[in-house]
């Protein structure tokens, strides 16, 4: 076969391959939505699921799920931070720095399952925790730990180290400097990456089913004390997630509309992980605007 | 000699205090990230391994028995904790997966950086992007409401089995090996193509003998890293398996995992007691092998390093 | 005039350093001198020896070809080389020896201030620029910081074309701009000595006489060590010029001496504009 045919042949291969891809996430998006859409109402994303009869809603899970999303940003941005700076500022380049970096690579990349069983051994039972919030909420701080460390450090790293010597030469400790300079000039490219990772979290389910748990118990929505254990801010009762209601109704749902719940369901999460994919371009690019403009 | 000065310049100053406090309160963060995962490793060994210290199970037999039934005493007077089902049928829907994505991943790739840069980056990029997002519960959703029927139709059965979960992982991981392969071609040099064409080799030509094997150790990281993903995934897997613990025989009678084990499993038996453990130690499986893809993917890393 | 007493490591005979006491010349006192300033970056020592004086309410410059040392030897003087170099030797402000371990760095900088090659405000508004460090030191009355804000702002002579836009960013100004405001920035901690390192190389020909012209008035109550690599600038704003080469201060007099007699050869060719 003569190069120039085969040159063709092979680009039209790459054509095809290219625009399969295109069709399967189109596929998928159209299947979600259109099999999702009649499913979605007012009262079904406020109402709370039935276990064995039809038109049960979806409220509680959707509640747990921004809940628990808000509880782990809470406790895993700050740890992340530190992390981030220390390993973009401090960390020389040594032994102690290599494993925390291969520590952080392999926590990255650990099945989520595993992380959820670890979640469940140490809060659900040795601290005594329970299938709660709480103890899904540490689940997934180690689940969102590595990819939020790497994605401030690389924020901080972006920064031009000119920066870091103006705060520096005005007589700041470097901390200072990092905390109120550099990372505020980093802001715009932190929250891209704390709003992607939110999507993850918003999405995962695997560590949650051992650690928040697989029901979600009546709440009374006109109770805010967070120590009542009908209150939604309770972190002390177990919260089954959107994602872990879509897992759960398809393994062991008995409930008749249980395929209709899921479409619908499935169709909430997938348009709350692109929101949060919009939104984290729409931060970083607005955010970047102002800091820079006049 | 300036007292007055000397001694202004000796006292500790506020600047000095936070510096020390704020490097203290980020290090203990970072380490704190660091003790989780050894603790992970340590409290998964230390469960796992109960199997075959307090439960005295012979470890060969645990990773080369057919038969897992926990619940059960066999004529050894062992209980029959033979992972090798869960254990192949991880590695099946993993290679396949991989075998499957593997040509797609690297064709987008080469469509993105090669072929037409332009639509890869305003249509291709988002789409994997996007592909990246969705959850895995909505995966393994429209595996079973879309993949497993379609499966039964075609070749009767239930539908459920190793090639559903080769299908849905195929998709997961494709997006993810995609974008890995797209920065593997980014980092050949632009010069390595130049001189290829300038030669007088095609555009196919100059990718397939030059750009492709450049490229080489980064794509390979890119599968193997789709490959731990794979072997991870658990809950989208879980839904369309099937979930019977026999050794795959053929890709459309109904299977299981490690993942599908373990979340089907665990909920469902006493911390403490045999059959408790022994799902941990297929835990303890899950970690190591997630350890060893991290140990190749540093391997191919560091030999690309040298050949380059 | 003192030749300083250690001889020149260097083969060449004719090679003699010439380094001069300004205290010998100036009725000014010694503000920051430095003394057997040795500065490794790793194994490799980029300043063999630096024993400079400067004298204050004087302009200094540093001058000699790229890589001759001099941004090495002024990042020392404030130990902003802190962990990138080793410096060993004395460098003695008002006296006292600041290259110790036990010194409060943070207090040293604050009085021997530094401005940049490349403007760098912060991504703040300006006024915030000028006000960060003093905050961050304790100040709150508003009052003393508007005050500030508008002396600093005044003495780096850009107040009448910010003052009023003083909620904009910083990153919004020109270059010229933008450097005038660091050094309204590093002025507002109230320094003794300002260090600038090249600080109108990224600037247009206008910016630069505009910052020349500060800076002449700024010496009235700052003593300024400024590095260039133009000759011109040098001979116009200094009153001591110091020639570098190699890692060493060769020649080291009033300006006008550098430029009109020099006593090392290196030296005249190097303002001659033979090479560098
Ligand atoms: N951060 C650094 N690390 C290692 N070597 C450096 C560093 N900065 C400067 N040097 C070296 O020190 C010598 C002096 O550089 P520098 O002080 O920047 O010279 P100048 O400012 O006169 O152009 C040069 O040989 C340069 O390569
Ligand atoms: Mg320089």
């Amino acid at each position: 076969m003569n190069s120039k045919v085969s040159n063709q042949i092979a680009i039209a291969t790459l054509y095809v391959i290219a625009s399969t891809i295109v069709v399967i996430l189109a596929a998928l998006l159209g299947y979600i939505i259109i099999s999702g859409l009649p499913a979605l109402s007012w009262h079904f994303l406020t109402s709370p699921a039935k276990a064995f009869t039809a038109g049960g809603g979806i409220g509680i899970q959707l509640f747990n799920s921004f809940y628990l999303l808000i509880l782990t940003m809470i406790i895993s941005f700050p740890i992340a931070l530190g992390a981030g700076i220390y390993l973009n500022e401090y960390a020389k380049q040594n032994w102690l720095t290599s494993l925390v970096r291969t520590a952080i690579e392999i926590l990255s990349s650990l099945p989520s399952v595993v992380v959820g069983l670890f979640g469940f051994l140490v809060f659900v039972v040795q601290f005594g925790f329970g299938f709660s919030i709480l103890s899904g909420a540490f689940a997934l701080t180690f689940f969102n730990l590595p990819l939020l460390t790497r994605s401030i450090e690389e924020a901080l790293a972006a920064v031009p180290d000119e920066q870091r010597e103006g705060g520096l030469a005005l007589g700041l400790s470097k901390w200072e400097t990092v905390l109120h300079i550099i990372v505020p000039a980093a802001l715009p490219t932190i929250l891209t990456g704390v709003i992607l990772s939110a999507g993850r979290i918003f999405g995962e389910a695997a560590a949650l089913i051992f650690t928040a748990g697989q029901s979600a118990p009546a709440l009374n929505f006109t109770d805010w004390n967070p120590f009542n254990i009908s209150s939604p801010l309770n972190p002390m009762r177990p919260a089954e997630t959107l994602a872990v209601h879509i897992w759960k109704i398809n393994s062991e749902g008995i409930m008749p509309d249980a395929k209709a719940i899921s479409s619908g369901a499935s169709a909430v999460l997938v348009i709350s992980v692109l929101g949060f994919n919009l939104l984290a371009r729409f931060v970083g690019h607005r955010l970047f605007k102002r800091l820079t403009a006049g | 000699m300036n007292n007055k000065l000397q001694k202004q310049l000796l006292k500790r100053s506020k600047a000095a205090k936070l510096e020390r406090l704020g490097k203290t309160v980020s290090f203990l963060a970072l380490m704190l990230i660091t003790v989780t995962v050894f603790a992970i490793i340590i409290f998964v060994a230390s469960k796992g391994l109960a199997t075959f210290f307090s439960n005295h199970v012979n470890i060969i037999d645990f990773l080369t028995g057919k038969d897992w039934n926990p619940n059960v005493t066999n004529a050894k007077g062992q209980p029959e904790v033979g992972a090798l089902p869960m254990i192949s049928g991880s590695f099946v829907v993993t290679i396949l997966s991989a075998l499957l994505a593997t040509p797609f991943a690297i064709g987008t790739a080469i469509f993105m950086n090669e072929i037409s840069p332009h639509r890869g980056a305003k249509l291709l990029q988002p789409v994997i992007e996007l592909l990246v997002g969705i959850p895995s519960v909505v995966y393994g959703f429209i595996g079973l409401t879309v993949v497993v029927p379609a499966i039964r139709n075609i070749f009767g059965g239930s539908g459920f089995g190793i090639l559903a979960g080769t299908f849905v992982l195929f998709v997961m991981i494709l997006p993810t090996v995609t974008s890995m392969s797209v920065d593997a071609l980014r980092s050949v040099p632009r010069y390595y193509r130049e001189a290829a064409l300038a030669l007088g080799a095609t555009q196919w030509q100059t990718i397939y003998k030059v750009v492709l094997r450049a490229a080489t150790p980064g794509m390979l990281t890119a599968v193997v890293f789709g490959m731990a993903r794979a072997f991870g995934e658990a809950l989208a897997v879980q839904m369309v398996i099937g979930n019977a613990a026999l050794l795959p025989t053929n890709l459309v009678s109904p299977a299981s995992t490690l993942t599908s084990v373990l979340t089907t499993g665990i909920g469902n038996t006493v911390m403490g007691s045999l059959q408790n453990n022994a799902l941990w130690s297929l835990a303890l499986v899950l970690l190591m092998m997630s350890l060893i893809f991290n140990l190749v993917i540093r391997m191919i890393g560091r030999k690309g390093a040298m050949s380059k | 005039m003192l030749i300083n007493p250690s001889s020149p490591r260097l083969d060449d005979g004719w090679l003699e350093r010439n380094i001069v006491d300004p205290s010998l010349k100036s009725q000014q006192p010694i503000v920051l001198e430095t003394q057997q300033l040795h500065v490794y970056y790793g194994d490799n020592e980029a300043i063999h020896e630096g024993d400079l004086k400067f004298p204050e309410h004087q302009i200094s410059a540093l001058i000699g070809p790229s890589g001759s040392g001099k941004s090495t030897y002024l990042r020392s003087l404030n130990r902003m080389n802190d962990g990138i170099a080793r410096v060993s030797g004395e460098i003695l402000y008002r006296g006292v020896d600041v290259n110790r371990p036990e010194i409060d760095v943070y207090e040293m900088r604050r009085r021997i201030g530094m401005v940049f090659q490349r403007p760098n405000p912060f991504s703040k508004s300006i006024y915030d620029n000028i006000t960060f460090a003093l905050k961050r030191r304790g100040v709150t009355d508003k009052k003393e910081l508007d005050e500030v804000v508008e002396t600093s702002l005044k003495q780096a002579a850009i107040w009448d074309e910010v003052k009023d836009k003083l909620t904009k960013s910083a990153l919004a100004l020109s270059g010229g701009q933008q450097q005038r405001l660091c050094i309204a920035r590093a002025i507002a901690v109230k320094p003794d000595i300002l260090l600038l390192d090249e600080p109108a190389s990224a600037l247009d020909p206008v910016s630069t006489s505009k910052l020349e012209e500060t800076l002449l008035k700024l010496k009235e109550d700052y003593t300024i060590i400024i590095v260039t690599h133009n000759m011109q600038q040098a001979a116009r704003i200094s009153d001591y010029t110091a020639f570098f080469n190699m890692g060493r201060a060769l020649e080291y007099d009033e300006t006008s001496q550098i430029f009109t007699s020099p006593k090392v050869q290196l030296t005249n060719d190097y303002v001659a504009g033979d090479f560098g």
